[in-house]
């Protein structure tokens, strides 16, 4: 079955490090892009997140729809961008040097191009990080490490149960298709119109949402009635001490903010590396 | 010796119901002691426990009336959590309720709660793993274990806490009949070690007695119907009041008209002893009894022909599978958990394709079918109703199947009224289906398929988790379908039911099809028992105990006579 959005079994050093330095490591790495238009740095970024996705073993097969998922969005966001102010880019670097002109206030600029460009190289920068924290990290491993920086337990636990249960959810999602099909219900794509087709998968809404709160009703019995919500603080059976790894991510973190900031503060004069 | 838990005129009653739910229960329970409460569904055993662990009232809202006192405190005074120190409660579906993703966290979880520091919960983990003998799983994960061990690492998990109390709510419910018995072996082990209290919900009083239990208390509508030894329970007459299943072997000690006395010892068939007049009863009865007649076949409704099926991960599901189902038969499909037999289900529906064999339904070959057109052929019913059931209305989710093929307002109504008048559905036509008990959306389930007025029905578990009350009903409600011309494929665990209702059995093996025999042969046979985890009845010992030379033959005939009695109460 398609992977959605959850954890991938592997033996890498990526997936051996605790959740919660790879997810400060994810905080600051995205921080240090978010803030930066520099796109020499920004494509710097790309390559380091390539070679760790390399390490981590996860292929680009794995997240695949994730991939398609993020990509659509980039590119609806561009387009917006572009909609809604096509000299964005003209405001930004002060100078304007038009290669095509359009329509009304629509042209094509260099200087929009840039601002592009950088806008997809952020979602490049960012998102095989975001994966690889994702897929690398297992739903508990998940909650902890929400927990270590601060976020409630009961919060980071119910995060992670939901996580967790993404599989099973899909497991029942077909099952009930399968029952629907054979009671009638058309689901083949050749056969059945996508309009009929989303409908019928609304039909499945009912029985998946009955079953999950019966699910939910009982774990969350099976938890209170061990003790779960008794303290203000939880200890975790996984924890472990930070290793050379983690120091390492950490580091390599830090190190990514560090640079967004000085490029800012000495080299760009400002967040925006300007060429004209 | 002062009670560790003691109930004084106590009621309770949940704020969304205007009636209390308990009247006046008076129990005490000693430490030490171990305790099996017993009753039909909706007798309030499910409420009482949910008192015990504190779910009534923090998580189910609702008040106290008398007293409880647990270990000399007024449960009033006291929380889940504080609660959830003295008693440890190991709920029915141990599927549902793992919180942690592998073993070892999952047995932690409590620890957790509780702030311990990693290397004593370690420790800890590791120790109680012993004792139920997980330790060989800590790192997998809870959902790949068999049924038999995932209880066990619920148990480790309540069993890291060291309370003095353990609940076991419906501990045999999902488990297949061998692992049922050594699952109440162990309990009786950690219950005997650990010199804890037990106390066990349960229905099957005949597997729950395989080990000795102190005292039975039986319940109905709210109060406690009786609290006594299991001996002077068995020579009573309330077990059929009730509607609990009494063991097999008294049934037939009361069909030979033998009476069952204190001094025969009756609440083990291994302890059981019968004088020479008790036996000759017995045997005389026996006799008597005409052997059943073979059942008369019809034509072959399904062919399966040298089926063989892998899983898409390589996973070899099912291996060279022949058999075939004839029309008006009640045929059961037996075999312990990922046995095969869902998969065979699957095939025939047309859910996943074979790679090797053919299915024939008819007499046509399946393979260029749809799902939808065998539909028309075999209806699927799957264990948990909740997942099938679509539309808000009975009406609606009955006719289903029919709208979406097309047909005209009038045939679908009468259609819809034929079936539901058919499962007993008529004065429910205009409800909404969430107004309905589990044993009636069951029964709502069926009627979706059936209005598709297929040759065969497949039901997976039909009856898993139903009491003995509501087992029956959907039993007899399905006997009542087979009788009126329907086919019947149950796919089941449960020995009872193959015993009294099917036909024939197909035992299912790791993936090979072991026998295709009459129930009674099934499970006269210790060999095949073994392979597919069922368990010995008890019919068979008391045959040998009587100097009966052929268990087989008395275990049909008896059927036969018990089918007969159901008949005409």
């Amino acid at each position: 079955m398609m992977n959605i959005f959850n954890y991938i079994e592997r033996k890498s050093p990526v997936h051996a490090m605790t959740g919660a330095s790879k997810l400060l490591c994810l905080l600051l790495w995205s921080f240090g892009a978010m803030s930066s238009f520099d796109p020499r740095f920004l494509l710097g970024l790309l390559l380091v997140a390539l070679v760790l996705f390399k390490i981590s073993k996860i292929g680009v097969k794995d997240v695949q729809f994730m991939l398609w998922f993020t990509m659509a969005f980039c590119l609806l966001n561009n387009l917006l961008i572009y909609l809604f102010s096509p000299q964005h880019g003209v405001e930004i670097y002060g100078t304007c040097h038009e290669l095509v002109h359009l329509a009304g206030r629509y042209n094509i600029t260099a200087e929009q191009l840039l601002y592009h460009l950088n806008v997809v190289l952020k979602y490049l920068a960012t998102i095989p990080i975001v994966l690889l924290f994702v897929t690398t990290t297992d739903p508990s491993e998940f909650a902890s490490s929400l927990n270590r920086i601060g976020v409630n337990y009961k919060i980071a636990y119910s995060v992670a149960l939901a996580l967790r249960y993404i599989p099973d959810i899909q497991r029942e999602y077909h099952d009930i298709t399968l029952s629907l099909q054979a009671r009638g219900v058309e689901m083949n794509r050749k056969k059945a119109a996508l309009i009929s087709r989303l409908k019928t998968a609304s039909g499945t809404l009912v029985p998946l949402i009955l079953s999950s709160m019966d699910r939910i009703e009982v774990i969350s019995n099976a938890m209170e009635l061990r003790s779960f919500g008794k303290n203000k603080k939880r200890t975790w059976y996984r924890a472990r001490p930070f290793g050379a790894w983690d120091i390492g991510a950490i580091l390599l973190g830090l190190a990514v903010l560090l640079l967004s900031v000085a490029l800012s503060a000495f080299v760009n004069h400002g967040r925006y590396y300007n060429p004209f | 010796m002062e009670p560790i838990i003691s109930f004084k005129d106590f009621g309770f009653k949940y704020s969304v119901q205007k009636e209390p739910t308990l009247h006046h229960i008076d129990l005490d329970i000693y430490p030490g002691e171990k305790i099996l409460i017993a009753g039909p569904s909706g007798c309030g055993k499910s409420t009482l426990v949910s008192c015990l662990n504190g779910l009534a009232p923090f998580a189910y809202a609702g008040e106290y009336t008398g007293s409880l006192k647990i270990r000399g405190r007024e449960a009033r005074d006291t929380d889940i959590f504080e609660r959830s120190k003295v008693i440890g409660t190991v709920l029915q579906d141990s599927d549902a309720q793992f919180v942690g993703l592998t073993v070892a966290e999952d047995i932690a979880f409590a620890l957790e709660n509780d702030q311990v520091e990693v290397d004593a919960m370690h420790e800890r983990v590791r120790e109680v793993a012993g004792l139920v003998n997980v330790q060989g799983h800590l790192q997998h994960a809870p959902g790949d274990l068999s049924g038999g061990q995932k209880q066990r690492v619920s148990l480790a998990g309540v069993l890291v806490d060291d309370v003095d109390v353990l609940l076991f709510d419906e501990p045999l419910a999902n488990l297949d009949p061998a692992t049922g018995e050594s699952a109440i072996e162990l309990i009786d082990r950690i219950g005997r070690d650990g010199g804890k209290t037990v106390i066990i919900i349960e229905h099957r009083l005949e597997d729950v007695l395989h080990r000795d239990i102190d005292r039975v208390i039986l319940m109905d509508e709210g109060r406690i119907l009786a609290d006594m030894s299991p001996r002077e329970l068995l020579c009573s007459d309330l077990l059929s009041r009730t509607g609990i299943r009494e063991p097999l072997y008294i049934t037939a000690l009361k069909y030979a008209g033998v009476t069952v006395r204190p001094d025969i010892c009756p609440e083990h068939i291994e302890t059981l002893r019968l004088s020479e007049d008790d036996r000759a009863k017995v045997r005389d009865w026996f006799e008597h009894l005409p052997d059943p007649a073979p059942n008369e076949l019809g034509e072959a409704l399904l062919d399966a022909e040298n089926i063989s099926f892998a899983y898409p991960n390589g996973h070899q599901a099912l291996e060279d599978i022949s058999f075939s189902v004839r029309r008006g038969e009640m045929t059961a499909i037996a075999g312990r958990n990922g046995a095969g037999k869902s998969t065979m289900c699957k095939l025939i529906c047309g859910f996943e394709k074979q790679q090797k064999g053919r299915i024939l339904l008819a007499g046509e070959d399946a393979a260029d079918l749809s799902i939808k057109e065998r539909a028309e052929h075999v209806g699927y019913v799957m264990q948990n109703p909740n997942q099938m059931i679509s539309k808000v209305f009975i009406k609606d989710e009955v006719g289903l199947g029919l709208v979406l093929r097309g047909r005209s307002a009038e045939e679908i109504d009468a259609a819809v009224e034929e079936t539901l008048k058919t499962c007993s559905l008529s004065p429910f036509i205009d409800w909404p289906v969430s107004a309905l008990s589990y044993g009636q959306k069951k029964r709502v389930t069926i009627a979706s398929i059936l209005s598709l007025r297929p040759d065969m029905i497949m039901l997976d578990e039909p009856t898993a988790g139903q009491d003995f009350r509501r087992y029956t009903e959907i039993m007899e409600f399905l006997e009542e379908l087979n009788r009126s011309g329907v086919t019947v494929v149950l796919i089941t665990h449960d020995m009872h039911l193959m015993l009294e209702y099917a036909h024939r059995t197909l035992v299912f093996s790791e993936g090979h099809l072991l026998a295709d025999d009459t129930p009674a042969a099934v499970l006269s046979d210790p060999a095949l028992i073994e392979a597919a985890s069922l368990k010995k009845t008890s019919l068979y010992d008391l045959a040998g105990l009587c100097g009966i030379g052929d268990p087989k033959a008395f275990t049909a005939r008896f059927i036969e006579s018990d089918r007969k009695a159901r008949r005409t109460p």
